[in-house]
């Protein structure tokens, strides 16, 4: 990469950062180029603090932030927003409570202060919480019809046995019902806390301005909540091969997911299991797998492989959809390709080619707002520094294919695998 | 907005499409062609999507996966889609690197082999494709209810075809389909980002103008279908415990003053959307009337419109989905209740002002993705005219509230128009 396509990188020198007297810590870019603003948010709050017997309640309890406030309706609420355009969007992942908004670069007051109200003032009233309630186990309705939506609640039910990280985030329908207001309002007042909440905002705004409205909109928040980290151990890999189908009524095609653990975020192999599964499941049309899967076979319309890490855990799944007949033959053709993958070092050319791709495509990820935002709240979430994206071609260029094949073989074991489909095909339980 | 578009066409008919944006080392390279499944006839259904996928099987100097190769490695990324009135190709890479594409979709354009063997392979990928989507109630759904909206139009078929035409189509029926649209003067390219407009059109006249003018016309005889004869409802029953409701009315064609006052319309009535299938972002469509009518009141949990923009007349759809312990017929009644408030003049000043502001909103999310602005100058010209995107603000800017009661009256015709639902098997619903 030339040093054209260095600009706009964010790093230490452009990225401004401030924190709270309350523990809140503020991340501003300011991209002029553009006429709006992206803010993306996290804190405490995430579907891993679920009683088992309230799975769903995190869910539940983020859902309900934009359904009014004690100072303002729902309809008030987005009348405000859709009025100027704007969005704000509240959701859950395991980890964390998330909020995500976006609107004309005029108009960032109102997110900040919408912002503001719902994490603090929340009503919850009973009237919202029911409508919720329905739509929820509507949603829920839909994903046990959908294929891929049960074979990924499959995959992580059994690589996460008695772990939160195995139940779904949005529950299960048995669950939503038996949850309580009272379980939304203890839940909301124990676990949310400006003390561990990173905001960023990209976009056609200064400094001054966002540590303006930090300070007005953030800085009365009190903290009354104790932070909850999720402290259950990660289950042990699976020791071999677990297959498991779930059958739905009247599908045409099975989907179908492998996976297994793969490093956590800041882990040094990290690194060579990302670019490796480029190799193995992502490049040009899918790697080798969508070659073998798709492009030799003609088996499946979509195969390929993806890794995520967190904090705590990653993992690494392979994932296809075929037709019912395929199922075992593209298992076995995805098996083979791992064991080629662990067994011997990948080719110099796919190397090359890998880290060419990836460090081509950074200023496509971080064209947008939404792209600016989300890679710096990575840099801020896993502590890896804010020279990271300026480091980046420099640590993809740094790894070997002895790095890849090392880091392989510690996570990926062809014979130790959760392997979950649904669909056409009677259950495997 | 960044700046207005430059057009020129080339000797072989080709209309190439510049766009100069600075923000980002990128450039955004889109190939056009006026072919869908508008083109289309009975037998032959889903032959432009798998001609698509054929042009990723390679050419004599690309063979399959080198083409894919040299765009990945550059860290660019590629794809295609078919829709009903056109195909695209479509590659975004670093700025100094976009003579990969052009060089790609010249070839690609006039030399891409349609080998046996490789057709054999893709028409059990696109089986599956297929497949996938009938896992999907809504598609199920859909494809019911569009066969039902239309008599003889092609607009009545799926994208992908039915299942047994592909099972039927050949090798030569693709090829044929190829040679027949794939050429320059049946293509638009559209080109933003990060570059020179002299330069870039000197390098694209230079490459591009020596692909040869083949095959017939591509033009075709397709007679555009207005009003709904009568209206029906239909029923789809199968696995769940969800239902879905479609109504599915006839829409303008894009080139219509009347697209314009539908926009508006459907913004009104279930919320803002972009018309753009890439990138743009959303905008909630709680304040919406149907959302306030039918989910406030806990008839249904989701409520959505979908306008397209097309060359001939397609359809306006609004679709709310429920449980089967509500009542489907009371939600039709609801929807046709809150139209007639519109055709009877109840549209304020500040509603359409409103819309209007959303749609800026939109068009300014978009405007930050290189490759969205690239999209907007091709897909425009393939229903008609580049400009039709520059002046899209100012369309919208001069609809009035006479405008919108008159399209409401024409369109959202309670007599005209198809009603499908979607409901589990053996669950009692309306």
């Amino acid at each position: 990469m030339d040093s054209q396509n260095m600009k706009n990188i964010p790093g230490s020198d452009t990225i401004s950062t401030f924190t709270l007297e309350n523990g809140a810590t503020v991340l501003n870019f300011s991209n002029l180029n553009s006429h709006s603003i992206y803010m993306i948010g996290i804190l405490n709050g995430g579907g891993g603090l679920d009683p088992s017997e309230k799975t769903g309640l995190a869910h539940f309890t983020a859902n309900l932030l934009s359904r009014g406030t004690k100072n303002i309706s729902f309809s008030d609420f987005h009348s405000q927003l859709e009025s100027i355009g704007a969005n704000l969007v509240f959701s859950c992942g395991s980890q964390h409570a998330w909020f995500r908004g976006k609107a004309l670069a005029e108009d960032v007051e109102l997110l900040f202060r919408l912002t503001s109200d719902s994490l603090q003032y929340p009503s919850f009233s009973q009237e919202y919480i029911e409508r919720l309630r329905n739509q929820l186990i509507a949603g829920l309705t839909i994903r046990d019809q959908d294929t891929s939506e049960m074979a990924s609640l499959l995959l992580d039910q059994h690589l996460f046995p008695d772990h939160p990280y195995g139940q779904p985030i949005d529950g299960y329908t048995e669950t939503i019902q038996s949850i309580t207001r009272s379980d939304i309002i203890q839940f909301h007042n124990h676990v949310y806390s400006p003390a561990d909440m990173i905001i960023v905002i990209a976009g056609a705004v200064d400094e001054q301005e966002i540590r303006d409205l930090s300070e007005k909109y953030f800085s009365t928040w009190k903290i009354d909540a104790a932070i909850q980290p999720i402290n259950k151990l990660i289950p042990l890999p699976p020791a071999n091969i677990i297959r498991k189908h779930k059958f739905i009524e009247g599908k045409s095609q099975v989907d179908l997911l492998m996976g297994c653990f793969s490093p956590v975020r800041t882990s040094p192999d990290y690194m060579p299991v990302f670019i490796g599964n480029n190799i193995l499941g992502q490049f040009g049309l899918m790697g080798r797998i969508g070659k073998v899967v798709r492009s030799k076979s003609g088996l499946a319309y979509y195969a390929s492989s993806s890794v995520s890490a967190w904090s705590d855990v990653g993992t690494w799944e392979f994932s296809a959809g075929v037709n019912p007949e395929n199922v075992e033959k593209a298992i076995d053709l995805i098996r083979k390709e791992m064991k080629r993958f662990v067994k011997s070092p990948v080719t110099d050319q796919e190397l090359d080619n890998s880290k060419s791709h990836l460090i081509g495509r950074m200023p496509m990820s971080l064209e947008s707002n939404a792209g600016l935002a989300n890679a710096i709240l990575t840099m801020q979430r896993f502590k890896l520094g804010f020279d990271y994206y300026q480091k980046y071609i420099g640590q993809i260029k740094s790894i070997t294919v002895k790095h890849i094949l090392t880091a392989a073989q510690r996570y990926l074991h062809p014979d130790r695998l959760v392997i979950t489909s649904a669909g056409p095909g009677e259950d495997i339980k | 907005m960044n700046s207005l578009a430059n057009k020129h066409i080339l000797e072989n008919g080709l209309t190439i499409l510049t766009k100069e944006i600075h923000h980002a080392p990128l450039i955004s390279h889109w190939i056009w062609y006026r072919v869908g499944s508008r083109n289309e006839i009975a037998g032959k259904t889903g032959i432009s999507h798998w001609v698509e996928h054929m042009q990723f099987k390679g050419t004599p100097k690309y063979p399959i996966n080198i083409l894919d190769a040299a765009i990945s490695k550059v860290g660019g990324y590629w794809n295609a889609m078919t829709h009903l009135d056109w195909t695209t190709y479509y590659e975004t890479l670093p700025a100094d690197k976009v003579s990969i594409a052009i060089d790609l979709e010249i070839d690609r354009m006039a030399n891409s082999v349609f080998d046996q063997k490789e057709t054999e392979l893709e028409r059990t990928v696109i089986i599956s494709e297929r497949e996938g989507n009938e896992n999907e109630p809504m598609f199920r759904l859909s494809e019911a209810t569009r066969s039902a909206a239309f008599n003889q139009h092609p607009y009545s078929q799926q994208v992908i075809g039915e299942m047994q035409d592909l099972r039927m189509i050949s090798r030569d029926n693709l090829y044929d389909h190829y040679q027949q649209y794939y050429t320059p003067g049946n293509a638009v390219l559209a080109i933003a980002g990060d570059f020179k407009t002299e330069d870039l059109i000197n390098e694209l006249t230079l490459k591009y103008a020596d692909i040869p003018v083949r095959g017939g016309s591509s033009q075709i005889n397709v007679t555009p279908e207005n009003r709904i004869d009568i209206g029906d409802q239909i029923t789809v029953e199968g696995p769940g415990d969800t239902v879905y409701v479609q109504i599915s009315y006839r829409a303008p064609k894009a080139t219509s003053d009347d697209f314009f006052a539908l926009i508006v319309l459907d913004s009104l009535l279930t919320g803002p959307t972009s018309l753009s299938m890439f990138g743009g972002g959303s905008i909630s469509n709680k304040t919406s009337r149907l959302y306030q009518k039918l989910v406030e009141n806990d008839l249904s949990v989701n409520i959505s419109g979908g306008l397209q923009a097309t060359i001939d007349p397609f359809l306006y759809d609004i679709l709310a989905i429920t449980s089967p312990d509500k009542d489907a017929q009371l939600i039709i009644k609801s929807i046709t209740e809150e139209i007639d408030r519109i055709q009877n003049n109840s549209v304020s000043q500040a509603e359409i002002d409103r819309a209007i502001k959303q749609a800026k909103a939109l068009f300014a999310y978009g405007s930050e993705s290189i490759t969205n602005q690239a999209f907007w100058m091709g897909y425009s010209s393939m229903f008609a005219d580049y400009t039709w995107f520059d002046a899209f603000i100012d369309n919208l800017e001069k609809i009035t509230k006479n405008r919108i009661l008159s399209a409401a009256q024409k369109y959202l015709n309670p007599n005209h128009r198809i009603i499908g639902i979607y409901r589990p098997s053996h669950k009692e619903n309306g």
